[in-house]
């Protein structure tokens, strides 16, 4: 059986918490460039321009892009032939994020809880999502998720009858009401299908998966390109002043569900979407 | 159209704004976000002077990353503005100018803006490395335990926003969604 020590977890978590917000993924760096090109309004081109800056900045002088360096969330597949020696997966975990916000000058934005709202000092907890797979590795899959689109995304149980019209039209809803608060140009996750929790994990799985890559379902790849072209026809645009650039992507994952129900989530993302995997061996 | 501006606001500088503006901002500017808010709008229930003068000044809506060593501040965009919305016509009551952050506005807070001559500016929300660089001091100034909610005082060159709102009944939000609805 394969083992992995507890402190090469702390230590990896500590470097993606930081890699991530000082380095927008290419994915999304270029989704910026490609809307330059065919973004129509010229305030939504200025915006575009300074986040492009902005990333360059934030690479070359290693400083957070975004000042919400977010929550931290962990979606971890653990092989189940292999070990965590020297303490448990989730201690790691938090240990890596305490040591990556502290060294790495970031934020943090967590509090103990809601009734006190007094800050944990170190952004833990971290919210993480274990699934046991095959074999013996330990991947992370990380994001730094900031305040501001978190709080604008939505669920909500729809009847059957709604249908995939009233599936849309909700999500349309969702982005229309998040217009500027929720920093467009967005990543937009949904969640079909599951019940209640399972939704909206979905949603936050889909946010996982890099821009331009499609579903590999073809009718829900179809459904994303539908959607995101809806999306776009709204008109919010950058930063929510008006633009043919709202959504970077728009990313479906679904699930069976039962015969009474049809669940549907929308995980907004803002542009600051910060991603980072590491598979351990 | 882009124009530069000297703080704090003069009449005829908040008069010649319009929503959809490109400005520069330089001069002083304030911090606060949600903690600081809430515990301003107390003390001034309770008749207690506020840490900060307000009268003709403009908020900034940020909680910024503490700063590395040697640095003036760390990374510092705006934070969403509805969040404030609950304290600030008590604030405007009081003489502040204008609101930089992100976000909608709520009706109170666009009428309270409209009744007190008051703008509301955008800054590019998750642009805050960029934003830094034009943020060449800062010193926190009140509720120093709040951390990255403290009150800082700003002192900003060129600092890019956008008008959201004008005093004219302009809001971006608005005008310019509608320009590219399809
Ligand atoms: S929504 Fe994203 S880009 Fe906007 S302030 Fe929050 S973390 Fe930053």
């Amino acid at each position: 059986m394969k083992e992995i020590a507890y402190e090469k977890i702390v230590e990896e978590v500590k470097t993606m918490c930081m890699e991530s917000n000082y380095n927008l993924g290419e994915d999304v760096y270029s989704a910026f460039k490609q809307a330059l090109q065919t973004e129509r309004s010229e305030t939504g081109k200025e915006v575009l321009t300074q986040l492009i800056d902005n990333a360059d900045i934030a690479k070359a002088e290693r400083v957070p892009m975004c000042q919400d360096t977010g929550t931290a969330v962990f979606m971890v597949e653990v092989g189940q032939d292999c070990h965590i020696a020297g303490g448990r997966l989730v201690d790691a975990i938090n240990e890596g994020v305490e040591k990556g916000y502290g060294e790495g000058y970031l934020r943090n934005s967590m509090v103990y809880n809601p009734m006190n709202r007094k800050n944990t000092g170190n952004n833990t907890p971290a919210i993480v999502h274990i699934d046991l797979v095959e074999g013996e590795e330990l991947t992370l899959h990380m994001t730094a998720k900031g305040g501001g689109a978190e709080n604008m995304s939505a669920l909500k149980m729809l009847k059957p009858s709604d249908g995939m019209e009233g599936v849309k039209e909700y999500i349309l809803s969702i982005v229309k009401e998040a217009g500027p608060n929720a920093c467009p140009p967005l990543v937009v996750g949904i969640g079909i299908g599951g019940n209640f929790e399972r939704c909206a994990f979905l949603a936050k799985k889909s946010l996982f998966r890099p821009l331009g890559v499609r579903h590999e379902d073809p009718a829900v790849a179809e459904l994303e390109l539908e959607l995101m072209e809806q999306i776009n026809r709204l008109g919010i645009g950058p930063q929510g002043m008006g633009g043919s650039t709202t959504a970077l992507d728009v990313k479906v994952e679904l699930e069976s569900c039962h015969i009474a129900a049809l669940p549907v989530a929308v995980n907004l993302n803002c542009h600051a979407s910060r991603h980072q995997t590491i598979v351990m061996k | 159209m882009q124009k530069k501006i000297r703080l704090p606001l003069r009449d005829e500088d908040i008069e010649s704004l319009k929503a959809g503006d490109r400005v520069l901002l330089s001069g002083v500017v304030y911090t606060a976000r949600d903690a600081a808010h809430k515990r301003m709008v107390e003390q001034e229930k309770e008749g207690t002077p506020l840490p900060v003068e307000l009268n003709g000044q403009v908020l900034y809506y940020t909680g910024p990353t503490p700063a590395k060593p040697g640095e003036v501040i760390g990374s510092a965009g705006p934070t969403t503005s509805g969040r404030m919305d609950l304290y600030t016509p008590a604030l405007l009551e009081k003489g502040l100018k204008g609101m930089i952050g992100k976000g909608y506005r709520s009706e109170e807070v666009i009428a309270s803006m409209l009744k007190h001559n008051a703008v509301y500016f955008g800054a590019v929300g998750g642009a805050a490395a960029l934003i830094a660089r034009s943020i060449k001091r800062a010193e926190v100034v009140a509720y120093e335990d709040l951390g990255t909610e403290a009150i800082r005082k700003l002192t900003i060159e060129d600092f890019p926003v956008f008008v959201i709102n004008d005093i004219h009944g302009g809001d971006i939000y608005k005008d310019g969604v509608a320009k590219y609805k399809q």
